[in-house]
C-alpha cells in the first residue's frame, strides 16, 4: 500500500507548493500545550513548545523529569492520559494529528509513525508470539499474504539482530531478554518502512552494554533508511551518537535548540550546561569530581514566575522574574536566557 | 542517650559546592518554624471531599443514623405498642401514624427506625468483628509466611468449606435465637474474605523497601506489621468495609426472611420488608417504607465505597 | 594494614527453583552470588557493579545479614554474622545500613519525615525523651542538606533527590560504620545524582563511614569508590582500586563496561570502538560452564570452557578472575580517546 502513501504525501506536497508556502517539513509542532487536570488544579506539562522535523533527521528531545519530553511524544499520537488534553498544531505531512478522529490516527500509527516505548515488555502481548504480533501488524497495513508477511518479519528481526530469526520468531515475548524484546519493538516499529519513528527512552530500562548495541543499531537504522527519528531521552550520551538536532526543555519549556555540535561544544543556556557537566563521563580525568545542579526538579504545580529555571541557576540576576523569550541565535538555534551569549 | 553519638556540626554543607547556594535560603529557613504536612490521609480526604455522590450519601446516611438513633423518641408510640383502633392503617398525619401500621396495628415508622438499629448494629458490630479478626490474622499469615502462613490459610479454607447456613442453624440450636449470635455467625464468616484480601496485601508490602529498611533498623517484626503494613492496607480494608457491612445487611435480612433472625417483637429491616412482601397487595406502605431505607442505605454505602476507593488510589492522579 | 571492617569469605547465595511441566518437576538451583570474597576496612569504599541479574542486591542483602548465605561466611568486625543469635544479630543493624535504589519507595508513604528518621532511634532506645529524638532528627535533616523545618511533612511531598537524603539521614541516625548504598542515584534525574554522590562522599570523610556502594554502570562509581569490584553472573570477575579499572581494566568485560558507558560528545561518541562483546547474558539458571563470562567473551579459548578461572593477582593492584588476562592488553588509551 505505499502507493497510498505516496500519493498523499504527493498531494500535501502539492498543496503547499500550490499556496506558496516554504517547503512542507515530515512533522511540524506548532505551539504545543499539553496540560492535565488533577485535584491540585491545572498542571501544563507542556507550555507552547514548536520544533519540526525533516525526513531522515534525527531530534532528540531531552529533559529530566518535569521537563515535559514524554508528554510531548505521547501528545502526537494520542497517547496522553484521560485527563490530559493537548492543544496547539501538529502537522505530520501536512495533516495536523491532534485534530485526527482514533480511527484516522490508528490508520498512521505503526504504518507512517512507529513508537517504541522504554519498557518493551509493556508493549508487547505476552499472550501472543513475536510471530503473531508482526504479522498482524502486517496483514492490518499491508494486507500481505502469510508467507511474504512471514519472510518480511524474519528479514526485520535480522536486521535488528536477532540471532537465528526464523526459530526465534515462534518464541513469546518472554522468552526474550530486555535487550532482544527492545530490538524486537524496534523491528515491529520499522516493519512498514514509517516515515517517523518516536522513541521514548528507548535505553533507559537497559543495561549499558545493551544500551551500548541498541543505540548503535538506531545508528545503523538512522544511516540506512530514511525513517526520521524524534528521540526522547534524558541521557546526553545517548544523544551526542545518534541525533542531529537537540531541543533541551526544562518544565514545558524550550530552553535551548541547535545542532548536536552546538549544543555539546557551545551550550548557551546555563540549565544545558549544567545538564552537560553534571553527567558522569570516563573519558575525562577524576580530578574534577561531579557536578550537580543545585536544587530540586521542577515542581509544575509551584513553578517560580519568570524563567522556571532561575532558582536552580547559578547565573540567575533580576531580569530573570520574567520569563525570556525563546531568542534566535547566531547559528540558527535558539535559546530562552536573559543571558548574553557565552563568550568562547 | 548513649555518649557514643557523635555531636553534629552545625557546618555541615559549607564545603559542598553544589549546595553552596542552597546555603543562606538555609539560615534563614533554620529559624523559621516547623511546616506542617499533608499525610495520604489528608490528601484522601480532600479528594473524598469532592466527589459528589460520596458526600451526598455520607449525609444522607448520617441522617439516616441520626434518625434511627433519635427518631423512635420522638414518636408517641412504642416499636411494640398495639394501636388497637389503627390496624392495618394506611400513612396518615392525622393518627400520627406516618408510616402506617402493620397487621397488629404496630406503629411503622418506629418499627422501621428501630429496625433500622438492629440491620445497622448488626452490620457495624459484624464488620468489626471480621475486622478485627481478618485483619490479624491475614496479616500475620502473610508477613510471617512460609509454613505458618501454609496452616493459617488451610484453616481458613476449611472455614470455607463449612456450609454458612448450617452453622448458623446449628448455632441457633445449641445457644437459642439470639441477637448477638447473628453478630458472631456473620463475623465469624465475613473475617475469612477479609483475611484473604489482608494476606495478600501484607505479601505484596512486606516486600517493599521500606519495610526491608525498618527490617535493617531493627524493628521487630511486631512493630513492623503495627507501623509499616497495617497503615498501608487500611485503605483497601476501609472500602472493603464500606462493601461489607451492607452485605452483612442484607444476609441478616435473609435470615430474618428464614426465620432465623430477630425475634418478634424486636425487628430488623429485613425482617419488615419479609412482613410486608406478604401483604404487598394490600397493605403496600408495609413493604415500601422499611424497602426504601434498607435500599437507601445500601446506595449510600456502596457510593462512599466507591468514593473511597477512588480517594484512596493515587494512581489515577497525575 | 589496619583490621578489616568486613570481611566477606567465599560468599554463595543459591535459591532453589523449581521447573518444568506438570509431570516432570526440576529442581533447579539459581546461583544468585556464587563465591564472592573480598575485605573492607574501615572508612573505604567498595564500588560493586555488574548489569542486572548479576547478584549484586543479593550480595548486598547476604551482607545486612537479611539473606542467610548457602555457604561462606560474612565476618563484621570479627564476628561471624550467621552464628549471632537473632536479638545479637538485630543489635548490630546499628552498625550496618542501606540506602535503597528507588527513594520513594523506601520510605513509609503513612509516616513524615520525623517519624522516619526517628524509627530506629525508637527500636534501640526507647527510653530516649521525645524532645531529645526531635533534636536529633532535624540535626540529621540539616547534616543531609534538608530543612529541619520540614520535619513534619510527608515523603510524597518531596522530590526524588530529597527522598533520597531523608533515607540517608534515617541510615545514619544511629551512626552506623557501614552503609550499602544499592544503586541510590540510578532512579534519579542526572542533575541530581551528583548532588547526592557528593554528599554521601562528605559524610563518609566527616563520619569515617565504610561504604559498599552498588551500581550499574561503571560512570557512576568512579567519583565515590576507592576500589572496585565487577560482577557477572554472580561472580567477582575483577577487582581492582579504581586509578587502575579505568585506566588498564585486566578482564574483557571490565573493558566492555567502560566502554560501553556513552560519552556526552558527538565526536567522540561516534568515533568510539565497539564494545567487543558478542551475544546475550545467559539465564542464571544455566550458566556457562568453566568462565560464566566465555559465551561473550572475544577472547575466550578452549581452557575457559574446562576450568573455572580462579580470581588472581595480576598486578599489585588488582585481582582478575581470566585464565587469558596476560595475553591481551584492554588498557584504554586516553589519548587515542581524547
Amino acid at each position: 500500500m505505499r502507493w497510498t502513501r505516496r500519493t498523499i504525501y504527493e498531494a500535501g506536497a502539492g498543496y503547499q507548493a500550490s499556496t506558496g508556502t516554504i517547503e512542507m517539513s515530515l512533522l511540524e509542532v506548532r505551539n504545543l500545550t499539553v496540560s492535565f487536570d488533577t485535584p491540585e488544579g491545572e498542571v501544563h506539562a507542556v507550555n507552547g513548545i514548536d520544533f519540526s522535523l525533516e525526513p531522515g533527521e534525527t531530534l532528540a528531545v531531552v529533559g529530566e523529569s518535569g521537563s515535559g519530553k514524554s508528554q510531548t511524544a505521547l501528545s502526537l499520537l494520542g497517547l496522553l492520559a484521560e485527563n490530559g488534553r493537548a492543544v496547539g498544531e501538529a502537522r505530520y505531512r501536512g495533516r495536523d494529528l491532534l485534530s485526527m478522529t482514533a480511527t484516522e490516527l490508528n490508520e498512521i500509527r505503526g504504518e507512517q509513525i512507529a513508537m517504541i516505548f522504554q519498557d518493551p515488555m509493556t508493549s508487547l502481548n505476552p499472550y501472543m508470539s513475536i510471530e503473531q504480533q508482526m504479522l498482524e501488524v502486517l496483514y492490518r497495513h499491508r494486507r500481505m499474504k502469510k508467507a511474504e508477511a512471514r519472510e518480511r518479519a524474519v528479514e526485520m528481526l535480522r536486521q535488528v539482530q536477532i540471532p537465528d530469526p526464523e526459530q526465534r520468531i515462534r518464541q513469546y515475548p518472554h522468552e526474550y531478554s530486555g535487550g532482544m524484546q527492545q530490538r524486537v519493538m524496534i523491528a515491529m516499529g520499522l516493519l512498514c518502512e514509517p516515515d517517523l519513528l518516536i522513541a521514548d527512552e528507548p535505553t533507559t530500562a537497559l543495561d549499558v552494554t545493551v544500551q551500548h548495541q541498541i543505540s548503535r543499531l538506531m545508528r545503523h537504522l538512522r544511516t540506512n533508511s530514511n525513517t526520521a527519528i524524534l528521540l526522547i531521552t534524558h541521557d546526553l550520551g545517548v544523544v551526542a551518537g545518534l541525533c542531529d538536532k537537540v531541543l533541551v526543555m526544562y518544565a514545558g519549556q524550550v530552553m535551548e535548540f541547535g545542532s548536536v555540535e552546538d549544543i555539546f561544544y557551545r551550550p548557551q543556556h546555563p540549565y544545558t550546561r549544567g545538564l552537560l557537566r553534571s553527567v558522569p563521563r570516563l573519558d575525562r580525568g577524576d580530578e574534577s569530581g561531579m557536578h550537580a545542579i543545585p536544587g530540586n526538579p521542577p515542581n509544575l504545580l509551584e513553578l517560580p514566575a519568570g524563567c522556571p529555571f532561575r532558582d536552580r541557576c547559578e547565573s540567575a540576576f533580576e531580569s530573570c522574574v520574567q520569563m525570556p523569550p525563546l531568542e534566535q541565535l547566531p547559528g540558527g538555534g535558539l535559546k530562552r536566557c536573559h543571558l548574553e551569549a557565552a563568550d568562547e | 542517650m548513649p555518649g557514643s553519638i557523635r555531636a553534629f556540626g552545625t557546618k555541615t554543607m559549607a564545603d559542598n559546592p553544589a549546595l553552596e547556594s542552597a546555603n543562606d535560603a538555609f539560615a534563614q529557613a533554620l529559624e523559621q518554624p516547623e511546616v506542617q504536612g499533608r499525610s495520604l490521609w489528608q490528601d484522601a480526604w480532600h479528594r473524598l471531599l469532592k466527589n459528589r455522590a460520596a458526600v451526598v450519601s455520607g449525609t444522607l446516611l448520617l441522617i439516616l443514623l441520626l434518625l434511627v438513633i433519635f427518631g423512635p423518641m420522638l414518636s408517641p408510640y412504642d416499636f411494640d405498642y398495639t394501636d388497637w383502633d389503627n390496624i392495618y392503617h394506611a400513612p396518615s398525619l392525622a393518627n400520627g401514624h406516618v408510616f402506617g401500621t402493620d397487621a397488629v396495628g404496630r406503629d411503622l415508622f418506629v418499627r422501621t427506625l428501630v429496625g433500622g438499629r438492629i440491620s445497622l448494629l448488626v452490620g457495624l458490630v459484624a464488620t468489626l468483628v471480621s475486622l478485627l479478626i481478618g485483619v490479624t490474622y491475614g496479616a500475620v499469615a502473610g508477613y510471617f509466611g512460609g509454613r505458618l502462613d501454609q496452616t493459617m490459610m488451610r484453616l481458613v479454607d476449611i472455614f470455607y468449606a463449612m456450609p454458612f447456613m448450617f452453622l448458623v442453624i446449628l448455632l441457633m440450636v445449641v445457644f437459642g435465637r439470639h441477637i448477638v449470635l447473628i453478630f458472631v455467625a456473620i463475623g465469624a464468616v465475613n473475617w475469612l474474605d477479609m483475611a484473604r484480601i489482608v494476606r495478600g496485601q501484607t505479601l505484596s508490602l512486606k516486600n517493599t523497601d521500606y519495610v526491608e529498611a525498618a527490617k535493617v533498623c531493627g524493628v521487630k517484626p511486631a512493630a513492623i506489621i503495627r507501623r509499616h503494613i497495617l497503615p498501608n492496607l487500611l485503605g483497601v480494608v476501609m472500602v472493603y468495609v464500606t462493601l461489607t457491612i451492607p452485605q452483612v445487611i442484607l444476609v441478616e435480612s435473609f435470615l430474618s426472611f428464614l426465620g432465623l433472625g430477630v425475634q418478634e417483637p424486636m425487628t430488623s429491616w429485613g425482617a419488615l420488608v419479609n412482613d410486608g412482601a406478604q401483604d404487598m397487595e394490600s397493605a403496600p406502605w408495609m413493604l415500601v417504607f422499611p424497602a426504601l431505607f434498607l435500599t437507601v442505605t445500601l446506595y449510600c454505602l456502596n457510593y462512599i465505597g466507591d468514593g473511597l476507593r477512588d480517594a484512596l488510589d493515587p494512581k489515577d492522579h497525575l | 594494614m589496619s583490621k578489616p571492617l568486613l570481611k566477606v569469605q567465599d560468599v554463595r547465595v543459591h535459591f532453589p527453583v523449581e521447573t518444568g511441566g506438570w509431570f516432570q518437576r526440576e529442581k533447579k538451583v539459581l546461583k544468585a552470588v556464587d563465591g564472592i570474597s573480598f575485605e573492607l576496612q574501615p572508612g573505604e569504599t567498595l564500588g560493586v557493579v555488574g548489569e542486572s541479574g548479576c547478584g549484586k542486591s543479593t550480595l548486598a542483602r547476604a551482607i545486612l545479614g537479611l539473606i542467610k548465605p548457602t555457604r561462606g561466611r560474612v565476618v563484621w568486625m570479627g564476628e561471624d554474622m550467621a552464628s549471632l543469635d537473632p536479638e545479637s544479630l538485630r543489635q548490630k543493624r546499628k552498625e550496618l545500613q542501606i540506602v535503597f535504589q528507588d527513594p520513594l519507595a523506601a520510605l513509609n508513604p503513612r509516616l513524615n519525615v520525623g517519624e522516619i528518621i526517628a524509627e530506629p532511634l525508637k527500636t534501640f532506645y526507647p527510653s530516649m525523651q521525645r524532645v531529645q529524638i526531635r533534636e536529633r532528627v532535624k540535626g540529621m535533616l540539616k547534616m543531609v542538606g534538608l530543612l529541619p523545618n520540614q520535619i513534619n511533612r510527608y515523603p510524597h511531598e518531596f522530590s526524588g533527590g530529597q527522598c533520597q537524603r531523608i533515607g540517608i539521614a534515617r541510615a545514619l541516625i544511629l551512626n552506623p560504620k557501614l552503609i550499602v548504598c544499592d544503586e541510590p542515584v540510578s532512579a534519579l534525574d542526572v542533575s541530581i545524582q551528583a548532588q547526592i554522590i557528593n554528599l554521601l562522599k562528605d559524610l563518609q570523610r566527616k563520619l569515617q563511614l565504610s561504604l559498599v556502594f552498588i551500581a550499574h554502570d561503571l560512570s557512576v562509581v568512579r567519583h565515590i569508590s576507592d576500589r572496585i569490584m565487577v560482577m557477572y553472573l554472580g561472580r567477582a570477575m575483577e577487582i581492582a582500586c579504581k586509578g587502575t579499572i579505568y585506566r588498564r581494566p585486566l578482564h574483557p568485560y571490565t573493558s566492555a563496561l567502560v566502554k560501553a558507558v556513552p560519552i556526552p560528545d558527538p565526536v567522540k561518541e561516534r568515533r568510539k570502538r565497539e564494545t567487543g562483546l558478542t551475544g546475550h547474558v545467559p539465564s542464571p539458571l544455566h550458566p556457562p560452564s568453566g568462565c560464566v563470562f566465555r559465551t561473550r567473551c572475544p577472547y575466550a579459548v578452549e581452557r575457559c570452557e574446562a576450568d573455572v578461572p580462579p580470581l588472581r593477582a595480576l598486578s599489585d593492584d588488582g585481582l582478575v578472575a581470566c585464565h587469558e588476562a596476560e595475553n591481551f592488553d584492554l588498557s584504554i588509551a586516553r589519548s587515542e580517546e581524547e
